[in-house]
């Protein structure tokens, strides 16, 4: 019976693509395809299909949050952050973004071998100080060791559980005509501070990746009784990215002002010469907030008050149009629809 | 950011494009030349401000749209060599060749880079000198000064593993070419504000005169390009038919002297094949026999194959801006960036991927698919 | 194409006439960029930048004609309109 190999009774969904390539975890179409067609397809319940960014399960009348993430970005090093930071904050941001209170992190490591001991050392204790910040424990773990070349360095996947103090829904499905979506912070940092430490691009005043945790500011809306219906932080893909998910999940038509969209100027700079647009850049410390009208003033002044800095900004509305799609008022005016890309962005000469 | 975002005011744009209303009595077509110019368009809308007698055509500027389907066959071939470093520009790694394309290779295990420079090439070269470094050169004029440099100091430092694929073509041949097709409606021209940095903008002196076309040299920006519509129509509207120049912040009539002088170094004028096209007399570069050791086909033992096109794909309609991506009864069904059946569509300057990925709403509501 | 974009040279770092580099400025990230065809250009200039390369030196002057000319239609338009 061990010997029995598993083989599928349903033909290979995507015939199209024979091998994985980059762009399948590039945070755009193909990506979203992979998932769709190959792990949706395997894996149907409920709590899944509601598609956010944490599954929200029922047990014994509590609602637990429940969420998995990988981390294998490259270098592990970077301004504002590392691997282990990332993998602490982005999966407790996931499972703040259902409005849950993390409260427990696993943590699976893939070395590779030859990693320098005090790398992992630094990592670790940077996940231990990111999770003391935050207050969540890293209650249990695994940690393999793979051949040299096949593993780029350190590989870590965190799962997470939250729980959830409030009444609301906060999911795709609860977005409504009319409200108003806040996006924290100015958008692109993570992505830019990354590609300029692997392309060796300087910059007067350094970029440093966004990486931050977000429950406080989500816990502080839910505290002042704002009537969120959905928050989504923006990773892999970008805003544009998250957006376009909201609106096909939600079918709902979501209009934006580019105007109204903050970037700081150094991103801004590297997104001109590497012909990349900020909106698909990735981000670590950003989201976007879905509020009723009648909340949107408060819930952008206590976003201020908590991120200086940061210039959260009310970006657009749900509007009544052709639903499941996202249209963008350029800065001359002209409005055309923001779609996700195939894959990554890729450096361009024209 | 600045030299920049003031060419992006909304209010100035809206005074441009009124500024065209008043002027345009007739119907006329333009066409611009470049596929930089293209995205600005498409992305910012800057088509939708002019009023329905202008039609504005995209040309074939896109170097990665025109790059025969036999090149980006060798560009897979020598990329899939043993020890072999391929380093290309981002835009050309998607682009479809006859059954696969350079990103499939990079995941079959081929050591294909992104890179920003042919200069950045040149250092990995320095770097790896048991590897054979392969740069995929292709652009038009304003991409042959970085191209001839890298050649120019791989030779000075004699650093032999390097060697360039080299897929240049020339814009005022192609003008040419448009122009004495005896279906062509194209009335005016937006010529190319980079190449013409580089180049100067003398050849197309000849051309207007030969043809009785209006011909402006045109910046990138939204204002820019407003500005260069408005200055043909003018043009246009006055019976004149003269170069000008709207972009001369950055382009003198001569363009730019020893950058001209090292491609003519470097480089010799040859035939080229323009994929969607075919081929036209004296409209790319070559490299002279002098620094013919540093060139791929010949290294890689690659020259003379030629390959058919797929039936569906009509991108040498739309380059030629006979037809609109639109029209393409491919176009959003069959043929989208994911699933590309011609290069006008896998490249992001591309005129389809343009109006696909910037594509507008009443496109949306005229029961165009969204997937 | 072609993706070239201002920025402001912020130093010279060699002024070997065909190696001449320098590092330039675009809006605060700064890359270091061949300026062999440029031997005009200097410090605190801008240049328009391709493929690390600057291929122009940007004519300062020339950069405010885009709105001298809508200005000149403008008063053109007055004009026209005040006539009728």
């Amino acid at each position: 019976m061990e010997n029995d190999q598993f083989t599928p009774s349903c033909p290979l969904p995507i015939p199209e693509y024979p091998n994985i390539l980059m762009a399948h975890g590039g945070g755009g179409k193909l990506m979203h395809q992979l998932i769709e067609k190959i792990f949706l397809n395997s894996f149907d319940n409920a709590a899944l299909n509601m598609r956010h960014d944490s599954a929200v399960l029922n047990i014994d009348e509590k609602r637990i949050a429940f969420t998995t993430d990988s981390y294998v970005v490259h270098p592990l090093f970077f301004p504002g952050g590392d691997i282990g930071k990332l993998a602490v904050y982005g999966t407790i941001n996931d499972l703040a973004m259902a409005g849950a209170r993390p409260l427990y992190l696993s943590c699976g490591f893939i070395i590779e071998e030859g990693l320098p001991t005090e790398t992992l050392w630094r990592i670790a204790q940077s996940m231990s100080q990111a999770a003391g910040f935050v207050g969540v424990e890293l209650v249990t773990g695994d940690t393999k060791v793979v051949d040299h070349g096949k593993g780029d360095g350190l590989f870590i996947n965190t799962s997470g559980i939250g729980v959830i103090e409030h009444d609301l829904i906060i999911a795709p499905s609860k977005v409504e005509p009319g409200d108003a979506i806040i996006l924290n912070g100015d958008i692109g940092r993570h992505g830019i501070a990354i590609m300029a430490t692997r392309e060796g691009l300087a910059f007067e005043s350094e970029i440093v990746s966004d990486c931050a945790p977000l429950y406080a500011p989500i816990a502080a809306l839910l505290k002042s009784d704002i009537k969120i219906h959905c928050l989504r932080d923006l990773t892999r893909g970008g805003l544009a990215t998250a957006l376009v998910e909201i609106a096909e999940t939600g079918q709902v038509h979501i209009n934006i002002d580019e105007t109204a969209i903050p970037v700081h100027d150094n991103v801004q700079g590297a997104c001109e010469i590497m012909g990349f647009d900020p909106l698909y850049v990735a981000n670590e410390g950003r989201f976007v907030a879905f509020v009723p009208e009648i909340d949107a003033k408060k819930a952008l002044e206590i976003l201020t008050s908590l991120t200086e800095n940061n210039n959260p900004m009310l970006i657009g509305r749900v509007g009544g149009g052709i639903p499941g799609i996202v249209t963008l008022k350029s800065k001359i005016g002209v409005t055309r629809i923001v779609d996700m890309l195939s894959g990554e962005q890729l450096p361009r000469i024209c | 950011m600045k030299y920049l975002d003031e060419y992006r005011d909304a209010a100035a744009c809206r005074k441009y494009a009124d500024a065209i209303c008043r002027i345009t009595t007739r119907s006329w077509n333009i066409m611009e030349i470049c596929g930089g110019q293209t995205h600005s368009i498409v992305k910012y809308g800057v088509d939708e401000m002019l009023p329905d007698k202008i039609t504005l055509v995209h040309g074939p500027g896109c170097p990665v749209c025109v790059t025969p389907v036999e090149l980006i066959d060798k560009a897979i071939e020598i990329a899939s060599s043993p020890d072999v470093i391929f380093c290309s520009f981002g835009d050309m790694l998607r682009v479809p060749g006859s059954t696969t394309d350079l990103l499939s290779v990079k995941a079959s295990g081929g050591d294909v880079r992104v890179v920003y420079s042919p200069m950045d090439a040149l250092k990995v070269a320095q770097r790896e000198p048991d590897k054979r470094v392969v740069f995929f050169a292709v652009g038009f004029e304003t991409t042959a000064p970085a191209n001839a440099m890298a050649v120019f100091q791989a030779r000075n430092l004699n650093i032999s593993n390097f060697s360039i694929l080299v897929s240049h073509v020339l814009v005022p041949p192609a003008i040419e070419a448009i122009l004495s097709a005896p279906d062509n409606r194209v009335q005016g021209f937006l010529a190319a504000g980079h190449v013409c940095t580089v180049m100067g903008y003398t050849e197309y002196e000849p051309i207007a005169e030969k043809y009785r076309v209006p011909i402006v040299v045109t910046g990138f920006e939204p204002l820019d390009i407003l500005q260069g519509i408005y200055m043909t129509v003018k043009q246009l509207e006055e019976g004149r038919a003269e170069v000008e120049n709207q972009y001369a912040r950055s382009v003198r009539r001569d363009g730019n002297e020893p950058a001209r002088r090292l491609i003519g170094e470097v480089f010799e004028i040859v035939p080229r094949k323009w994929r969607g096209i075919g081929e036209i007399a004296a409209s790319g570069l070559g490299l002279r026999k002098e620094f013919r050791q540093f060139d791929a086909e010949t290294l890689f033992m690659l020259k003379g194959k030629s390959v058919e096109e797929a039936s569906e794909c009509i991108s040498g309609l739309i380059l030629q801006g006979v037809k609109k991506p639109h029209e393409c009864p491919a176009f959003g069904v069959r043929c989208t960036p994911e699933r590309p059946l011609g290069a006008t569509m896998v490249s992001s300057e591309g005129a389809c991927a343009a109006y696909y990925r910037y594509r507008r709403i009443r496109n949306v509501s005229e029961n165009q698919p969204l997937r | 194409m072609c993706l070239a974009i201002p920025g402001k040279i912020v130093e010279i770092t060699n002024n070997d006439s065909l190696m001449r580099t320098g590092k330039v400025s675009f809006g605060g990230i700064v890359k270091e960029i061949n300026l062999a065809y440029v031997p005009e250009a200097n410090l605190d200039d801008y240049v328009i930048v391709h493929a690390g390369f600057a291929i122009s030196k940007l004519d300062e002057s020339e950069a405010l004609q885009v709105f001298e000319y809508l200005r000149e239609i403008g008063q053109l338009q007055a004009l026209e309109d005040s006539e009728t």
